[in-house]
């Protein structure tokens, strides 16, 4: 006993006394939603890389027609169906010009004596394939713009003002979507094309008329689902009007939800735009686009792959990239995953 | 006697009133708030407490009856500036501190809100010190307005909820179960501050709970509401020493006391509103069973109570 004493002298013994100051301090950096959101993107490889990529394709499609200056929609009968011939790489064996005619692999700029270089090679009406890809990816990208314009504008602003403002404005409006959503997208544009050229005009009207329900719908769901929260009641009992409710808390809070759906929609306009133009139904010749290089391209597929490859294959990465961009932001924006 | 602030007479609020789905969830109640006093109101979840506190501040508007605030009347059409000035004077801490705060908002913003609505401060730098002095008040610091909600605790929240509320220099608080979604270590601290600001700013609160345990030391006096209705209304003391309606009685019962010799002895009493066992002819009312302590109840159980209480 007499030695516990000693080991524990009597200044061991003093009051702690809680700091009420320090108890309330935060340690933590302060992130706003976004901050904190763009810190999950980053961490996220296939977003990161599929906007680089994302990146340098829109900067093909706006210089990529000037590159070689050549116009796309000049013939040149005597440079028809040249295979790709890119200076340096042709050295390595392929893109070297060689093609098959009459069964025999040959130089076919030799056999033509041309001594241009048509670095993804012509069509069997000599036009530049090069130049005809990046003008088709500036013409997918448009539509694929202003369908993300039109969903975030009508869908949103139709979606906001039904939930908002609820009852009989909702009713109608929602009566007005269902009867909209029944009418197939395809013979929207059909009957378009009964009453204008087939064309981009047809197109983003048959996409104005129903593209933007999807986005309508979870706009309205997100603002019936927000509007009744406690934060939003709050702002009322100070006496805020409908815009600061809405600018302040609603939109912010369903902004990352828009952005998400947003870059599901641009993939899936992209799509149908191919999809129209290489039915026949939609751009027409002699305007290029990603859909009608394709269908170009599958018509000569077993004599002249290269003119189906390269529309393919950047059709193909403008999708995935799209895709996984939106699911790194779904995975980033989510609030679910929050707290 | 004090002065009436808040007269709430015969108030309806019929959720899709007409309709197969009608929820009558407030029917017919009349009580009165004095300037100063906090008043309790007390009932199981879903009894309609929330509507009430909700319809007197206008945020739904009432079926039918009357909400007056100092003699002017809160619902119906109402000018722009009267609209303002119950704005300022009256205001609501809600119950849920996860869901009551912008989570887009920087607290500076959130609490600057009514502020800036009602344009009480002139240029950034005075609502910026306004904030602060706010934060201060509810036992925060200067170094969290520039924060988002979600770096703080529960209790934290809901303090900075009540700065939301105060920014505006209200008289009157309707506090939605401020406490019920906290940490029974935090709930003492929130109703001390709410105690300590009614005594330093003279503010009167209409306290919404689910249950008596907190409700009656806070309170002055209280109001027990069920289904819809108000059963019992009398100051915090009469309520507790005579509860009269059954109901009261089993609310009172089912508070635990850190003793256990009585917890070991402690019956709860379940309510069933059917024991009334009401005539068809037998009118329910509220009467005054004793000064100030109101009952509903019929005919014959006022006579009862009245010599129970002699
Ligand atoms: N907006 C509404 N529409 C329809 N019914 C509602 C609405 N709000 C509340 N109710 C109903 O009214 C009743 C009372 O709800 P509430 O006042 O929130 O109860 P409390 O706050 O006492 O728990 C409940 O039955 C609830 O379902
Ligand atoms: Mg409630």
């Amino acid at each position: 006993m007499q030695l516990d004493k000693q080991q524990l002298p009597p200044e061991k013994f003093e009051r702690v006394v809680i700091d009420t100051d320090s108890a309330e301090r935060i340690s933590k950096p302060s992130l706003s939603f976004w901050q904190d959101a763009w810190l999950r993107l980053r961490k996220n490889k296939a977003a990161i890389v599929s906007m680089v990529v994302l990146v340098l394709l829109v900067l093909m499609a706006l210089v990529g027609p000037h590159l070689n200056g050549r116009s796309g929609d000049v013939q040149n009968l005597r440079h028809a169906n040249l295979p790709p011939k890119i200076p340096g790489i042709e050295k390595l064996g392929i893109f070297n010009g060689v093609g098959e005619l009459g069964g025999q692999k040959l130089d076919l700029y030799e056999v033509k004596k041309v001594d241009e270089y048509y670095w993804f090679g012509t069509d069997g009406l000599g036009r530049d394939l090069f130049t005809r890809l990046w003008e088709g990816t500036q013409i997918s990208l448009l539509i694929a713009f202003i369908a993300a314009l039109i969903d975030v504008v009508i869908g949103v602003a139709y979606g906001g003002i039904s939930g908002y403002f609820g009852g009989r404005t909702d009713d109608v409006m929602q009566r007005v979507v269902e009867i909209l959503i029944g009418i197939p997208t395809l013979i929207v544009v059909i009957l378009m094309i009964l009453i204008m050229e087939p064309g981009i005009t047809a197109i983003i009207i048959a996409i104005s008329i129903t593209g933007w329900i999807g986005m309508s719908r979870i706009v309205r769901a997100q603002i019936l689902k927000f509007k009744g929260q406690e934060f939003v009641l709050a702002s009322r009992t100070l006496g805020a009007s409908h815009n600061r409710i809405i600018t302040k808390h609603l939109l912010p809070n369903i902004l990352g939800i828009v952005i998400i759906n947003t870059m599901f929609t641009i993939p899936s306009a992209i799509f149908f735009e191919a999809f129209l133009s290489f039915i026949g139904i939609g751009l027409q010749p002699p305007a290029a686009s990603l859909g009608t290089l394709i269908n170009d391209g599958y018509k000569v597929m077993e004599f002249q792959p290269y003119v189906l490859l390269f529309p393919a294959l950047v059709i193909s990465i403008l999708m995935i990239a799209f895709n996984l961009i939106g699911d790194g932001l779904r995975d980033a924006l989510d609030p679910k995953m929050k707290d | 006697m004090a002065e009436k602030l808040l007269e709430v007479k015969n108030l309806k609020q019929y959720f899709n009133a007409g309709k197969p789905s009608e929820v009558k969830a407030i029917d017919d109640i009349s009580f009165d708030i004095y300037r100063g006093e906090t008043f309790g109101l007390v009932g199981e979840s879903g009894c309609g407490k929330s509507t009430t506190g909700r319809t007197i501040i206008r945020l739904y508007d009432a079926t039918d009856g009357e909400v007056l605030y100092d003699g002017v009347s809160v619902h119906g059409n109402k000018s722009k500036a009267d609209v303002k000035s119950l704005n300022q004077k009256m205001q609501m801490i809600f119950q849920d501190p996860y869901a009551s705060l912008n989570p887009r908002m920087k607290v500076l913003d959130i609490i600057a809100e009514g502020l800036d609505i009602h344009g009480l401060v002139k240029n950034a730098k005075e609502r910026k010190q306004k904030v602060i002095e706010l934060l201060e008040t509810v036992g925060l610091n200067k170094e969290h307005a520039e924060r988002y909600p979600h770096e703080f605790s529960g209790g934290q929240r809901q303090r900075i909820g009540i700065a939301r509320a105060l920014a505006v220099n209200p008289e009157f608080i309707i506090a939605d179960e401020p406490i019920s979604a906290l940490d029974v270590s935090i709930q003492a601290q929130v109703v001390n501050l709410l105690r300590d600001l009614q005594k330093e700013k003279g503010l009167t609160y209409l306290f919404i709970a689910h249950d008596l345990s907190m409700v009656k030391y806070i309170s002055d006096r209280i109001g027990v509401m069920y289904f819809g209705k108000l059963v019992e209304m009398a100051t915090a003391e009469e309520l507790y020493k005579n509860p009269m309606h059954p109901y009261t009685k089993s609310l009172l019962s089912a508070i635990p006391l850190p003793d256990p010799i009585y917890e070991r002895s402690r019956v709860r009493t379940p309510y069933n509103p059917d024991d009334h066992k009401y005539g068809p002819d037998e009118k329910v009312e509220f009467r005054e069973v004793a000064p100030k302590h109101f009952v509903l109840c019929s005919d014959k159980e006022f006579e009862e109570m009245k010599t129970q209480l002699k």
